[in-house]
């Protein structure tokens, strides 16, 4: 049985809520105050991190099982509840999602000129319902907070997006929606066979072979596509791209995150047998979203494009420290999340602040940024090592464990992958090289340094990656007793029959002779 | 059960109705403020509610105004109230804001509270023709539009054809089994499930699948939509929808609940052929009410899915998702309403272009209902689908539940599609609305209960689940 830890103070649905209620305040105020509406955004997200402090402080390193427990009866005829918790996989991504709707709300001041109300209301909302889909220990809730943030999300995209916004977020919502709704059918299926919709009691189920199989590949549907894992990476690079600058860091610091989470916390402790009969799978595909993530940047012209096929890459990191199914791999698979969430939206955050000052993406049209924003190119070279995974960053730290992990259990696997590392060093370094030296180009000979807003909004993803880098101590020193009762689980579960065996019985059932 | 006139109290609703029906249509020449009809309506659709609830277990000869009835009355009661108040603007400029408007409304939903707690099919099947006849004439009260007429024409003609299946069904029931009353036919049909039974069930399921608009019986919806003026379409889309279903559930859960093997193996290739076509042909749809028509053929496939179960809690999902439908479908036929300014615009869904512009509130209003269309927590449209595929999957129609999800996806571009125009283009035209306070309360009673059921639907599923028989 897991032990629960109920909440003395309902911490976690203060989180929850208080960008909810803001954005209902949000909705009250005359649409012309527009100074009034960003800077109560700002003070809703400002005291959303502050109320999320204590589950830095408060948190319990030591403890098995969820804690700050929260648990009410919603809907009693579909036993559904408001279960809320947490553990040392969800934690951290808790934190990170308040500090990036602080960033992110900094980072529109002045980009975001038309409806600019319904923006912080969105923005609002999405934050919401990002951090319920990490805090919900009960399957109904999980999936209300999963598909509720669809909606500002598509809205966010659509609206304030680049010109080829509305075919990125049709793309982006029927993508998801289309993942999510065969979860859906899977969740009533658990239902029915486990008789309870609670996350902590789910995981001790153990359900036949065969049907973990099928459920497996129900939710992989919709992490999968979340993730996203080669092949259904597709909506990614259009929407990165046509977001505006806080929906990108959004999607890449966040949103792709839920994906990797629900692998952990569904695919692994409901599916443990599943799991490891497609453990091999999962790590072939992990490794084409790598290689083919990083070769797809190299062949981009356009600056956030770039960007997002990098995030396929890495998120191929993530996966393949999941599935390597190893203590170093997941930690180091929880860390790059993070990492990738700091590292990717401050890349975002970085174009997004050329972009306001020219309205260019493509990458051709700068060169010589370095002599014209020399404060602006040393945050840039940052992230940019960070994201090569340059020791002393925290892109280091978290591949590292990675292929570690991935080095205990699949060598191969971890031959293929290191080639992801040098080809993110080809990209990336190119991709500074055509930016930032070069010959100037007369036509961004003036572009403005960064003004303060822009440099306070970058600074803290800075102060992570050094931070992270040097000293990671801290933010694994959450995972170790959750990563390790998962893997254990994982493991005491045993492997069914082989998967070319089920193909085969498979085969069989459909034609008999 | 002795005959008594005292026993007449159970039917007490729908003599009210009638009575107050045809003193509308009456009335009519004598009354000049027609806005007094529209108040009229309104509180007679609240007295006659307040008067279900009084009667829920009563029985009067072959009606049994039993919880099932009630909870689908309220459905009734509720498309009506809500159609009547985004009634009067349209009424008035259409010119058929008179006494007879509201007294065929009233005729129709008569018809269908005699479908929901008939217990036999000769009166099932006198609700139906009182309810189609009058619904036929409300369709062509737009009659100086020819899609108006076109459509009357088309529902009528094919009504008249589904009514005939339904007699011809009813003889040969009545032939095999010796009874026209539910209850004994079951008894009768229990453990023989013969060819002739399956005739007869087919006859059965020509006629109703007509009504709930069920592939290949759609033809005459997407035509009659367009052409009824849009309250007519709103109330027709849900109320008559319901009534259907209504019978639907009657019939083949308590007359035919022996032979359910044969019948939903029967039903299972339709409602999936409903859901597929329905969805596919709504993705092409430019004029909103076609839009809306396509729409609630895919709606139809769903809820069929809960009758092919056959189980108590797939039933009461059903039942429930039509309640929810009422609440989401008529508040976009309310911002449709709202649109209209003049005959004929405010159709095309290109109109609605920069909609959130112009005008914030009815855009978000329809976002709300669009999106509950789509199935989109926490809106009341998600709880519907997920207790309606639950109730399937609990079943053991874990299949069926997967194509319906996947139809639930083809079916979300159209709506995303109107999002989007709505938000995220420039307005190109002018656009102008026709408000009216009581559409404003319509609106903002839809929305309402599409949220509020989105968040909280706890004691509504559980009232679902105890009406059923």
């Amino acid at each position: 049985m897991i032990e629960l830890k109920i909440a003395e103070f309902p911490w976690l649905s203060l989180i929850i809520w208080l960008p909810v209620a803001g954005a209902l305040l949000l909705g009250l105020i005359p649409r012309r105050a527009e100074g009034l509406i960003k800077g109560l955004a700002l003070v809703v997200a400002l005291g959303d991190l502050a109320v999320s402090l204590p589950l830095w402080f408060n948190f319990d390193r030591h403890f098995v099982g969820f804690q700050f427990v929260e648990k009410h009866s919603w809907i009693k005829a579909l036993h559904a509840q408001y279960f809320l918790g947490v553990d040392g996989i969800s934690v951290l991504f808790i934190l990170l999602s308040a500090l990036i709707t602080v960033l992110c709300i900094l980072i529109s001041w002045e980009s975001i000129t038309k409806k600019v109300k319904e923006f912080y209301i969105s923005l609002l909302l999405t934050s919401a319902a990002m951090i319920g889909v990490f805090c919900a220990l009960d399957l109904f809730l999980f999936y209300v907070f999963w598909e509720a943030m669809l909606i500002p999300m598509y809205l966010i995209i659509g609206i304030w997006g680049g010109p080829r916004r509305l075919y990125a977020t049709i793309k982006f919502f029927l993508y998801t929606l289309l993942g999510s709704v065969l979860m859906l059918v899977g969740i009533i299926v658990i239902y029915f066979k486990a008789g309870s919709l609670e996350i902590p009691t789910l995981m001790q189920m153990g359900l036949p072979y065969k049907l973990q199989i099928l459920l497996f590949l129900a939710f992989f549907a919709a992490f999968a596509v979340k993730v996203p894992m080669w092949p259904v990476h597709t909506w990614l690079p259009d929407a990165h791209t046509e977001a505006p600058t806080a929906g990108s860091v959004i999607l890449a610091g966040i949103l792709i995150k839920m994906g990797a989470y629900g692998f952990l916390r569904f695919s692994l402790s409901f599916f443990p047998k599943a799991t490891l009969g497609l453990a091999v799978p999962m790590l072939v595909l992990s490794i084409i979203a790598i290689i083919y993530g990083a070769l797809a940047c190299l062949a981009q012209s356009d600056l956030k494009r770039l960007i997002a096929y990098s995030s396929v890459s890495h998120m191929g990191f993530v996966t393949l420290g999941i599935f390597s199914l190893t203590g170093n791999g997941v930690e180091g698979a929880i860390l790059q999340m993070i990492n990738h969430g700091v590292v990717t939206g401050a890349l975002f955050m970085c174009v997004g602040i050329v972009y306001d000052r020219t309205h260019s993406r493509e990458i051709s049209y700068y060169g010589g940024l370095a002599s014209v924003m020399p404060i602006y190119a040393a945050f840039f070279m940052v992230f940019t090592m960070a994201s090569i995974g340059l020791p002393g960053t925290n892109g280091f730290v978290g591949e590292f464990l990675i292929l570690l992990g991935t080095f205990q259990a699949k060598k191969w696997a971890t031959a293929f992958a290191a080639t992801g590392v040098i080809l993110g060093a080809c990209y990336m370094l190119w991709l500074y090289q055509r930016v930032f030296c070069q010959k100037i180009n007369p036509q961004i000979a003036r572009l403005p340094e960064m003004n303060l807003r822009e440099t306070v909004a970058l600074l803290p993803m800075l102060l992570l990656v050094l931070w992270i880098g040097i000293y990671p101590k801290p933010f694994l020193s959450f995972m170790h007793v959750s990563v390790g009762h998962l893997l254990q689980h994982v493991h005491a579960a045993g492997s069914g029959p082989g998967l070319t065996q089920l193909i085969k019985e498979g085969l069989h059932a459909v034609f008999p002779a | 059960m002795p005959f008594s006139l005292l026993n007449l109290k159970a039917v007490s609703p729908e003599i009210f109705l009638i009575l107050l029906a045809s003193f509308m249509v009456l009335a009519d020449r004598v009354i000049a403020v027609k806005d007094l009809f529209f108040w009229i309506a309104l509180v007679g659709t609240a007295l006659a509610w307040w008067l279900c609830r009084g009667v829920v277990g009563m029985h009067f000869v072959a009606y049994n105004a039993d919880a099932y009835g009630f909870f689908l009355k309220t459905v009734f009661l509720l498309s009506l109230f809500l159609s009547v108040l985004i009634s009067p603007v349209y009424a008035d400029r259409e010119r058929f804001h008179f006494g007879e408007y509201y007294g065929l409304l009233f005729f129709a939903v008569c018809g269908m509270m005699f479908m929901a707690s008939g217990m036999d099919l000769l009166v099932i099947y006198l609700g139906l023709e009182l309810m189609s006849l009058s619904i036929y004439v409300l369709v062509a009260l737009g009659w100086r539009d020819a899609r108006s007429l076109e459509g009357a024409l088309k529902y009528f003609l094919l009504g008249s054809l589904a009514s005939a299946f339904l007699v011809m069904g009813l003889a040969l029931i009545y032939g095999l089994t010796g009874s026209i009353a539910l209850p004994q036919i079951a008894h009768a049909l229990t453990g023989k499930t013969s060819l002739p039974v399956v005739m007869a069930i087919v006859f059965f399921l020509v006629a109703l699948g007509f009504k709930v608009a069920m592939v290949p019986f759609h033809m005459w919806v997407p035509d009659a939509y367009e052409g009824a003026p849009t309250p007519v379409t709103a109330f027709m889309s849900v109320a008559a929808k319901a009534a259907g279903f209504a019978a639907i559930g009657r019939i083949f859960l308590l007359a035919f609940a022996p032979a359910h093997i044969a019948w939903s193996q029967l039903l299972i290739p339709f409602a999936v052929l409903t859901m597929f076509v329905g969805s596919i042909l709504t993705v092409v749809q430019t004029n909103i009410k076609r839009l809306l028509a396509y729409s609630s053929v895919t709606h139809a496939g769903y809820i069929l899915l809960g009758i092919i179960a056959g189980t108590k809690e797939s039933l009461s999902a059903a039942m429930l998702y039509l309640l929810i439908y009422a609440f989401m479908n008529i508040g976009a036929f309310g911002v449709v309403v709202l649109l209209q300014k003049e005959s004929g615009v405010g159709e095309d869904i290109f109109e609605y272009q920069g909609l959130s512009k112009l005008y914030p509130l009815p855009a978000l209003f329809m976002l709300i209902f669009l999106f509950s269309l789509t199935g989109i927590p926490p809106t009341a449209g998600f709880i519907g689908k997920f207790y309606l595929f639950r109730s399937v999957v609990h079943a053991g129609y874990t299949g069926l539940a997967v194509l319906a999800v996947l139809a639930s996806v083809i079916a979300a571009y159209p709506y995303l599609r109107i999002v989007m125009l709505m938000y995220m283009k420039d307005p190109e035209r002018e656009i102008s609305l026709a408000p009216s306070p009581s559409l404003w309360v319509a609106l903002t009673l839809s929305a309402l209960g599409v949220i509020l059921i989105g968040l909280y639907p706890g004691s509504l599923l559980s009232s679902a689940l105890y009406s059923v028989f």
